[in-house]
């Protein structure tokens, strides 16, 4: 592949692969990581921090499926299990989701829009340290908080913290001030990440590429990141008037003094919701850059694909009492959330179906990202739709709460996201560290993932359709949920293994990789051009686009995309 | 089923068109490198797959809200049992005002087929954190939320046991806040409401034990019907004998286990809101006999 490009009017850059770098002290690397406003480094940063946490994230998992592998089963506590769960959930979508994809963004962005770095280096660097910070202090409550009776630690609410159990009347202690300042610190470096790319976006654009030839990252971050302004401030605005419930005596969701719980509900979710799709567009977006580099086609119908993030963006917002039905609304409330939460199926399936079309015609080749490209089409196809199930107010009434939901969501966050994020590291690792990842350990990653998923969270729904709730520390005998859970059980372990050997990966290839290049995939946007490394300045000269796939119109002259958009 | 049906029958066609498409178009022979055709879009295509998926969800849209203004609209007919049902961490309080009964945990409604209809009307609230009351195999869930007045029915067709539990996570004894429902027949439903609507039997072979209790913190917390035990924060006793668990259907109803629980209910169900009672072993057997004959 790297032969073809011997053609290419190629801009002339320095080799910062890692053998040809010179070293440095200690001191002087960690100083240049902790001062960096590189926007390369810093999306590096998010990437690790995010790949530690879900770790943890996913060691916390495995103790509950240890827990709920048999019923009556006493490997941890109840104030334990309640503390495992509310971690987990807050740390894969805060410490992990978030980061990760913030992560990638900072690093493809102005990489892909051909800018030299983002519009505010300094906030981005900021944003990073304030979210770690963020991290950090929402895992000292294990050794920091305190409270009555033994109870506080770490927090013990759930993720979404439903009050009035957050109140000091049912939470004393701190454990709960860790979860609400520990998100307000990395809510607030969410929005300054989210200011970064929206401004990039819309003025650090190389010449000639308009919106209409951005590379459908960049649009996706770009909704992504407008969704962020809208849906963050709802939930720092909830924890503060949480704050101010415990500690200076208002009563926004004090329900003894008058308070409304349901408030709580609609606050929490009116970031809830918008937030899995900030967290899922991303994911979107990886795919449209590798399904077509890997089907060797362009994009089927960008406008629509446009239209539709757009689309799905403006609809999450208006969706998210679908998460109250049980509450008790009216029923016109509920018809309407009904209606809402169909309707973003349409954009949604107009998606899966221009990717389908992407690779029908093609010469689909299956390495690595294009693996786990797959593995996400037939999975969140399958989320997609039990999220429909779920969509219909009396279906979920009996759904709610239960492990169906548990494993709907898991489906989107593991089986969609999850394995875009895995496509996305083989696909752009070579960049980032001019080595390629090694295939045959990518394989075996693939595949025991793909066996773990399943057996975990297929099965994981037939507990939920058998009535067993979420959030329970262990179960009765006799309901007959005992055989399924300990399938769900053994498939978390799987699951580990694989993330094992993906780590072993990352590290293995840094060292022995076979060296990339520029351009090892053959693909189309601009990151391609630079070395892989790219230098700190990204790009010698600016580059000039004409088309949405500049590289395609340099390889293919006789036949570029200018032609037909 | 419709719901199911329809979902099914799309990720079969679009999960098949996509199995198909990934082998039809495998890149063969890696030795020819030629770009297949580029194909940029097809507006005729793009319309119908937006169009078909949007008739779709009109369909789903206007099936599910039938059956919402059908359920939650539908007239509460005269003769439905009415009870009003209060979580509480980590047990559930009932309560039929129209029949003067008071109970926890253990849920007696009537039977009610299509000849001879008489559903149970729940009034749902919550005295602290939010619940949420699901019994699968009658109905849907609704929340029980505190400050907050909801309402649901259940008509159980067959007589028996119908076993559920707490929803809605309400603190650390969450997973073990468990429901029990006997829908009884016409019958044994009166039977039951007979015997509940009673005070406390009197038995003079357990005064000891009737003693003790009467003095002791219980009153603080529990309810004895024809006592002066009044308390409001735990559940009622008054009938304690006559249901097959306590603890919220944690535990069966023996005089062993009710003998641990009043000793230190922490140890069986740790963070439940009962304190220890450090009553004297023989103080405690007095007081388990008395409670034994609360039938």
């Amino acid at each position: 592949m790297a032969d073809s490009m011997s053609s290419l009017p190629s801009v002339e850059t320095i080799d910062l692969t890692s053998h040809q770098r010179p070293r440095r002290l200690v001191l002087e690397v960690l100083h240049d990581w902790v001062t960096t406003v590189d926007h390369k480094k810093i999306g590096l940063m998010y990437i690790g921090y995010a790949l530690i946490f879900l770790v943890v994230g996913g060691v916390q998992a495995l103790v509950m499926r240890i827990q709920l592998a048999v019923p009556h089963n006493s490997f941890v506590s109840p104030d334990v299990f309640n503390r495992l769960f509310t971690m987990h959930g807050t740390t894969m979508v805060f410490f992990m989701g978030m980061p990760i994809l913030f992560g990638f963004a900072n690093y493809l962005v102005p990489l892909m829009i051909g800018a030299r770095d983002m519009a505010f280096p300094r906030l981005n660097a900021f944003s990073f340290w304030i979210s770690a910070l963020g991290g950090l202090l929402l895992y000292y409550s294990y050794i920091g908080g305190s409270g009555l009776y033994g109870m506080g630690s770490a927090p013990d609410v759930g993720w979404f913290a439903y009050a009035p159990l957050t109140m000091k009347a049912f939470s004393p202690g701190h454990s709960t001030d860790y979860w609400a300042i520990s998100l307000i610190l990395s809510g607030i470096g969410s929005i300054g990440t989210a200011i970064n790319i929206v401004v990039t976006i819309i003025t650090m654009r190389c010449p000639g590429m308009t919106l209409n030839r951005m590379p459908l990252l960049a649009w996706l971050n770009l909704v992504m990141a407008s969704m962020v302004f809208i849906a963050v401030s709802p939930l720092t605005a909830a924890q503060i008037m949480l704050m101010l419930d415990r500690y200076l005596g208002s009563h926004f969701f004090d329900t003894q003094a008058g308070g409304s719980a349901v408030l709580w509900i609609h606050f929490f979710w009116i970031f809830g919701h918008p937030e899995v799709y900030i967290l899922v567009l991303p994911a979107f977006a990886f795919m449209n850059e590798i399904i077509p580099v890997f089907s060797r086609k362009a994009i089927f119908g960008y406008p629509a694909m446009v239209a539709a993030s757009v689309g799905i963006g403006f609809i999450s917002m208006s969706v998210w009492a679908h998460h109250m039905f049980t509450v008790g609304m009216g029923a016109g409330a509920n018809v309407f959330f009904v209606f809402s939460s169909m309707v973003i199926a349409v954009p949604t399936g107009i998606k899966i179906f221009n990717w389908l079309a992407t690779i029908w015609g093609g010469k689909v080749r299956f390495a690595s990202p294009m693996l786990f490209s797959v593995g996400f089409l037939f999975q969140f196809l399958i989320a997609g739709l039990t999220g429909i199930m779920l969509a219909a107010a009396p279906f979920d009434w009996q759904l709610n709460m239960s492990y169906f939901v548990v494993a709907h969501f898991h489906y989107v966050l593991v089986g969609g996201i999850l394995f875009t994020i895995f496509a996305a590291f083989y696909y752009w690792y070579p960049k980032v560290t001019g080595r390629m990842m090694n295939e045959r350990l990518a394989r075996w990653h693939f595949w025991m993932m793909v066996i773990g998923f399943h057996m975990t969270f297929d099965f994981m729904h037939i507990p939920g359709l058998l009535g067993m709730p979420r959030r329970i520390y262990t179960y009765e005998p006799g309901r007959g949920w005992d055989v399924w859970n300990l399938i769900v059980t053994i498939g978390a372990f799987i699951q580990a293994i694989a993330i094992i050997l993906f780590v072993i990966n990352l590290i293995r290839s840094y060292y022995k990789g076979e060296i990339a290049g520029n351009d090892p995939w053959d693909a189309w946007t601009l990151e391609w051009s630079t070395a892989s490394p790219p230098p700190v300045y990204n790009f010698a000269i600016t580059p000039v686009v004409h088309s949405r796939r500049p590289l395609w119109d340099i390889k293919h002259p006789e036949d570029p995309d200018w032609n037909y958009e | 089923m419709l719901v199911l049906a329809v979902t099914l029958t799309i990720f079969l066609i679009v999960a098949g068109l996509l199995l198909y498409a990934l082998i039809r178009y495998r890149h063969k022979n890696l030795e020819t490198y030629n770009e297949p055709a580029q194909i940029y879009g097809s507006n005729q295509i793009e319309l119908a797959w937006t169009v078909v998926p949007a008739l779709i969800v009109v369909m789903l849209f206007l099936t599910s809200s039938r059956i919402i203004l059908a359920t939650q609209d539908s007239k509460k007919p005269e003769n439905a049992v009415d009870v009003v049902t209060i979580g509480h961490q980590f047990w559930w309080e009932f309560r039929y005002p129209k029949l003067g009964v008071v109970t926890a945990n253990e849920l007696h409604v009537p039977v009610s087929t299509a000849a001879d209809p008489m559903p149970t009307y729940l009034e749902l609230s919550s005295a602290d954190v939010d619940h949420s009351f699901w019994v699968p195999r009658l109905a849907g869930k609704t929340d029980l939320i505190p400050n907050r007045v909801n309402t649901m029915w259940i008509d159980p067709e067959q007589p028996g046991l119908y076993l559920g539990q707490c929803a809605n996570f309400c603190g650390v004894q969450h997973a073990k806040m468990l429901l029990r429902v006997y829908a009884d027949t016409p019958a044994q439903f009166a039977a039951w409401v007979e015997q509940q609507k009673k005070p406390a039997v009197n038995d003079p072979r357990v005064a000891e034990g009737r003693q003790i209790f009467l003095h002791s913190a219980c009153v603080n917390c529990h309810t004895v019907s024809g006592t002066i035990a009044n308390g409001r924060f735990g559940p009622d006793l008054t009938h304690l004998a006559s249901r097959d668990t306590i603890a919220s259907g944690a535990f069966e109803n023996t005089p062993d286990n009710l003998r641990k629980w009043i000793d230190d209910p922490d140890s069986m169900k740790p963070g439940s809101l009962m304190p220890p009672m450090h009553l004297t072993d023989h103080d405690l057997n007095a007081v388990t006999a008395y409670l034994t004959t609360l039938r």
